[in-house]
């Protein structure tokens, strides 16, 4: 894309030599009419003014497509320093607090699922992920970089589109990585664990091979993947609910928002009125969806497997998406 | 080449922009003149299709920003407000604009070099100086080496050095037949660059002229002459053929007159002289003239002295007296450097009299000079 070769001329500091200045008996006698110069056509019609041809760019230019956005916006989210330190918080968080937990566990029977722990570290590394999708965009419009970014692609659902891609690739990869790797701790330190008696009736027992705990195919596929794409997914919804409100700490409250209010709300619906709120309010809960894929869900069906909370959570953000796309275009910058 | 088409912008109950038409041609540098608030920066966000506007069309090259194919190669711009992230280093700023265009990497170094921050490329522009983010500003709208450059206000913050060159540079632009459109307030810088002149007002057209006639029209100049004896003097000249006028404090103002012949008809008639002094309108307050009706934002100078002249607007050609004190424009203390004095002659690229520096430095050689000092 930005490999083709450049001619090899200093491009505008070499004066062409065809280019000869005006004449001076050009200059307009005074009374012309205001905005007609002499000598000169109707607009359009390819005279110019003292015969100088339009210039020409040695340069080879290539009509702009997807793919030269998304090399942009690579470039972009690689050098600032705000995704270095996000991902990297993150990437620290989920790992470090799943050694941690998975050290302070080791050796007793913890009654979870083998690879449940590492929900504690992503639980705060989502925040870093969400940080990150808010700012891809919002510190666009605070430092005013957004105007450069749209006079160079003035299609702006295509700069929306790249953007999104490019963050959800990398923070997907990023999230899946730090949270397989505290699997691989998980299940390095916590699958020498005995059965205790009062436990052989429960479901736990069914995760039980010859004395060891270990976690099923679709459990592995929820606590690496499944997150990675839980979490991924958020960040777009926060890079998406960022360019609505183009405002970083307004976006990140937002997201804050979203994420802890429905289980803190529920957390004060005491009482049995309030019973089936509280209910919806945590089986919805961003939170409970996480939850879920590592196998430890918060609502008292022990069978859900967070997928399907994962699904609701792409349709939102393909909901705010499609309003932040038409905002982009209607709204001035 | 950039076509208006009645355009208006309006904010909420303010217009900012109302019905602007004109056209900027290529081959000239186009002056967009305009007190503050004229809505020249307005303008030039619609232009680049990030205001939408309220009704009336601007094209580029006949057609509207969002259909060009590849917007950096047909217009350039620097704007107003910054449009850089501090974090991210010059070079990569520059490197991702350049590919979202698909221009050659090796594009963005040439760039830097010729605006001569090649020495903090890897540097983060939040630690850049006023002139150095308008340096960068200036590559950014230089890299696709565009048919047509816009700069709003280019000279905000550069040094001397840095003025004459961003000057030179335009002119030079615009002579490989480039369309350059460059906006200011000050009427001096206007004059010493540009060939062509456009004054708005509150977001109105004031005039589209060239600038050579701007300046035969407004540079008037006259001769002062004070005397003990005013109505023996207006006798003589009248008769005399010239027609003087009544100005300040007892003297006598004569338009387009000769001083040599004022003063040898004087002695002739054994009239004393007090004061003898050619005078010349300066471009200023023919540009504070015009745009006297339309300046939202006085400033008000101690001591009750109105800030822009009484005139109303001029008809072009009705030479009107001036305030008083021709050299020293009210508001304004200095007159600038080579104010008065006509640029070369429609098209003539000749360096400006009256420029404090040397020879103009072709095309990069700016940067070097500025990199030379800093290290010193
Ligand atoms: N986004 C906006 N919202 C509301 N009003 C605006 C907006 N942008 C500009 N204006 C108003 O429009 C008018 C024109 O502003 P503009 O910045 O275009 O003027 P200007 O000619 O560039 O002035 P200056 O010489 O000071 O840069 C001003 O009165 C300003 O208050
Ligand atoms: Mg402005």
């Amino acid at each position: 894309m930005s490999t083709q070769q450049h001619n090899g001329q200093a491009a505008p500091a070499q004066p062409a030599a065809a280019h000869m200045p005006a004449p001076a008996g050009t200059v307009p006698p005074a009374g012309a009419g205001a905005g007609q110069q002499p000598g000169q056509g109707q607009p359009g019609q390819g005279h110019w003014p003292g015969g100088i041809a339009p210039y020409s760019s040695p340069i080879p230019m290539a009509r702009t497509n997807l793919g030269h956005a998304l090399v942009s916006e690579w470039t972009k989210i690689r050098t600032v320093r705000s995704t270095v330190w996000t991902l990297g918080v993150m990437f620290a968080l989920v790992v470090g607090i799943g050694l941690l937990s998975a050290v302070g566990l080791s050796g007793d029977f913890t009654g979870m699922p083998l690879l449940s722990s590492g929900l504690f570290g992503l639980m705060l590394g989502q925040i870093c992920v969400i940080t990150l999708g808010v700012l891809v965009v919002t510190s666009e419009y605070g430092t005013g970089m957004i105007r450069t970014t749209l006079t160079a692609c003035p299609q702006r659902g295509r700069v929306l589109l790249a953007k999104a891609t490019v963050f959800f690739l990398l923070a997907f990869v990023m999230t899946t990585l730090a949270c397989a790797l505290t699997a691989l701790i998980n299940s390095a330190l916590l699958s020498d664990q005995t059965l205790p008696s009062y436990e052989r009736g429960s479901e736990l027992a069914d995760s039980f091979e010859g004395g060891k705990l270990v976690a099923s195919g679709s459990e592995w596929l929820g606590a690496t993947v499944g997150a990675g794409l839980y979490v991924a997914l958020l960040g777009l919804l926060s890079l998406a609910v960022g360019a609505l409100l183009r405002h970083s700490a307004g976006a990140i409250t937002t997201m804050m928002g979203v994420v802890l209010l429905p289980l803190l709300m529920a957390m004060f619906m005491a009482g049995k009125a309030l019973q089936d709120v509280r209910d919806f309010l945590i089986e919805y809960s961003p939170l409970n969806g996480l939850a879920s894929l590592y196998r430890i869900p918060m609502t008292t069906d022990q069978d859900a497997t967070g997928w399907p909370l994962l699904g609701g959570l792409a349709v939102v953000t393909l909901i705010v998406f499609a309003a932040a796309y038409a905002l982009l275009n209607k709204r001035d910058v | 080449m950039i076509e208006l088409r009645d355009l208006t912008k309006r904010y909420g109950d303010k217009t900012a922009v109302d019905g602007l038409s004109f056209t900027v041609r290529p081959g000239t540098v186009t002056g967009f003149l305009g007190p503050n608030g004229a809505g020249k920066s307005t303008t030039m966000r619609m232009v680049l299709g990030l205001d939408a506007p309220t009704r009336g069309d601007v094209r580029i090259e006949g057609k509207h920003y969002g259909e060009l194919k590849e917007p950096l190669n047909s217009i350039g711009a620097l704007l107003e407000a910054k449009g850089v992230h501090g974090g991210r280093s010059a070079y990569n700023h520059l490197l991702c604009m350049a590919q979202s265009n698909g221009i050659p990497e090796r594009r963005v170094g040439e760039v830097l070099e010729m605006v001569g921050l090649h020495d903090v490329a890897r540097k983060r522009p939040k630690g850049f100086s006023l002139g150095m983010g308008q340096r960068l500003g200036i590559a950014s709208a230089l890299l696709g080496d565009p048919r047509i450059l816009m700069f709003d206000e280019p000279v905000n913050g550069l040094d001397p050095e840095g003025i004459h060159w961003i000057r030179t540079l335009m002119q030079h632009l615009a002579r490989e037949g480039r369309t350059v459109f460059v906006s200011s307030h000050l009427m001096s810088e206007m004059a010493q660059t540009a060939e062509h002149l456009i004054v708005i007002g509150q977001g109105k057209l004031l005039a589209d002229t060239s600038m050579s006639q701007f300046i035969a029209e407004n540079s008037r100049t006259h001769v002062r002459v004070r005397t003990p004896e005013p109505q023996r003097l207006l006798d003589v000249l009248t008769t005399e053929g010239l027609r003087p006028a009544a100005g300040a404090q007892g003297a006598l103002e004569v338009d387009g007159g000769d001083a040599a012949r004022i003063g040898e008809l004087a002695a002739a008639h054994r009239i004393v002289l007090h004061e003898l002094s050619p005078q010349r309108a300066s471009l200023e307050e023919a540009f504070m003239r015009l745009t006297a009706q339309s300046v939202e934002y006085h400033g008000h100078a101690p001591g009750g002295v109105q800030a822009p002249p009484e005139g109303a607007q001029v008809a072009p050609g009705a030479p009107q007296p001036p305030p008083e004190g021709p050299q020293a424009p009210p508001g304004g203390t200095q007159a600038p450097p080579g104010a008065p004095q006509a640029p070369p002659p429609g098209g003539q690229q000749a360096p400006p009299p009256g420029d404090p520096q040397g020879p103009p430095p072709e095309g990069p050689g700016w940067g070097e000079d500025w990199q030379r000092r800093r290290r010193r």
